[in-house]
């Protein structure tokens, strides 16, 4: 049984990483490496509901999804149901996800976005906006080679701050 | 927030559920302004903090400029100020000329040209589409449908208000239509975007449409939603193939559309909401 106190311990470490997350979505690029740039707050997501599945779950998720319909003028909805299933695969995984190594992690995770772009481009393509560009699957791969890092950086915040 | 509740499953289904009726909702009706709204006060002030080592590099820029390059730019600018006044006298003559003598037709054509300088504070995230955010929303009086101008040439309109900020459509993403006519004689067509930054397509001009590489086109004012007369390219490249019902010409926009920092937004009329409400009865007919 975990205290009230301990469990909200960090809290805000995992606020600030979406934070981050979000603004890292929001940067400009140039116009060819737009559609390279990675579904930050998709892999910022799963790293949290693998660690701590306990707090960091579909309500997140989902009201994550409905700040980036807003940030990205998409129908709202759209990315709160791709988030929402993203956390429900990883909470459903998490277990043996934590087991495997990294690279094996990166290579999941990459199937994962494929599915989550997979979902975007259902709903966009049924309201008239799809895309038939190759690069727009890119993010999920630039998002699988940035994986190792991310869950390195995050991994040692979450030790630094014992969230648990 | 961070609490466990019930089972994950049955969570999972619900969220998915709601998603899904907010979709619907959203793409059918719009009741959902009020929390795209209340949810953009949330993200604008991200927006803002990302802008902020653009904006700070721009200022310092500005400060290091030598004196020397500032005579040399003021000089610039008094001559062109002087350049643009005598062009206005002229236009002023004429815009009173028109009045009159539309007034003679009585035909009812009112200008009304209050306008707003807004800043862009972020540029769409996916590239096959054309968005940007710009600085002012509902407090300075922005509107859904609301024209966005440049110093050249028409850039787009706002699809969406926030309290601080609004999201505009370009006239080159491909889901954006704009009526327009060719300014030498008056033909009317659909500009069309393509997703590319500097082409617009028109559209349904048949092979024997009277136009001519280099012509002007402008918004035509029909739909009531732009204001007549702001010029919207000139004409690129005109493919006629004897096989196909129609030309396929295409524009270069006369905006600069992916190097402007201020936008200009527009009020052609003086009662927007009641020209909205009118649009709106139009389209449930």
């Amino acid at each position: 049984m975990i205290g009230i106190e301990e469990s909200r311990q960090g809290n805000w470490i995992i606020v600030l990483s979406f934070i981050m997350a979000i603004m890292l979505t929001a940067l400009p690029l140039p116009e060819w490496a737009v559609n390279w740039r990675p579904s930050w707050v998709a892999i910022v997501l799963i790293y949290w509901c693998m660690a701590v599945p306990d707090r960091v779950g579909i309500l997140v998720a989902w009201f994550l999804g409905l700040l980036l319909d807003v940030q990205q003028s998409t129908v709202l909805g759209q990315n709160a149901l791709g988030l929402t299933l993203i956390a429900f695969f990883t909470i459903n995984s998490y277990q043996r996800m934590r087991a495997y190594p990294l690279l094996q992690q990166a290579v999941l995770i990459g199937f994962y976005l494929l599915f989550y772009e997979l979902i975007m481009l259902w709903v966009a393509g049924y309201l008239g906006k799809g895309t038939r560009d190759w690069t727009y699957w890119m993010p999920a791969f630039t998002s699988m080679l940035l994986w190792p890092w991310l869950f390195i950086i995050l991994r040692d915040l979450r030790r630094k701050y014992n969230i648990s | 927030m961070f609490q466990k509740s019930s089972s994950p499953n049955l969570r999972f289904v619900v969220f998915v559920i709601l998603s899904i009726i907010l979709m619907v909702v959203d793409h059918h009706q719009g009741h959902l302004k009020v929390i795209r709204s209340a949810l953009s006060a949330l993200v604008y002030p991200l927006q803002y903090v990302v802008n902020l080592p653009i904006e700070a590099t721009e200022w310092i820029s500005l400060t290091l400029v030598t004196h020397n390059t500032l005579l040399k730019e003021n000089d610039r600018l008094k001559q062109d100020h002087l350049l643009l006044s005598s062009k206005l006298q002229r236009y002023e003559v004429l815009e009173t000329e028109n009045r009159r003598l539309r007034e003679l037709l009585e035909s009812s054509f009112r200008i009304n040209d209050k306008v707003l300088v807004a800043e862009l504070i972020a540029v769409e995230l996916q590239s096959f589409r054309r968005q940007i955010v710009i600085n002012k929303g509902q407090r300075e009086g922005a509107y859904d449908g609301q024209p966005i101008v440049d110093a050249s040439g028409i850039m787009g309109q706002i699809v969406h208000v926030g309290p601080f900020s609004s999201t505009v459509i370009l006239i080159t993403d491909p889901n954006h239509a704009l009526p327009v006519q060719v300014n030498r004689n008056g033909l009317r067509a659909i500009a069309v975007g393509m997703g590319q930054n500097d082409k617009l397509l028109l559209e349904h001009l048949p092979n024997n449409a009277d136009i001519r590489v280099g012509d002007l086109v402008i918004s035509s004012g029909l739909g009531r939603r732009f204001p007549q007369g702001y010029p919207v390219g000139q004409i690129e490249n005109i493919s006629r193939k004897p096989g196909e019902p129609f030309a396929k010409v295409m524009i270069k926009p006369s905006a600069k559309l992916s190097q402007s920092r201020e936008v200009l937004m527009v009020w052609p009329y003086e009662n927007n909401n009641e020209v909205d409400k009118e649009i709106d009865g139009l389209a449930i007919q």
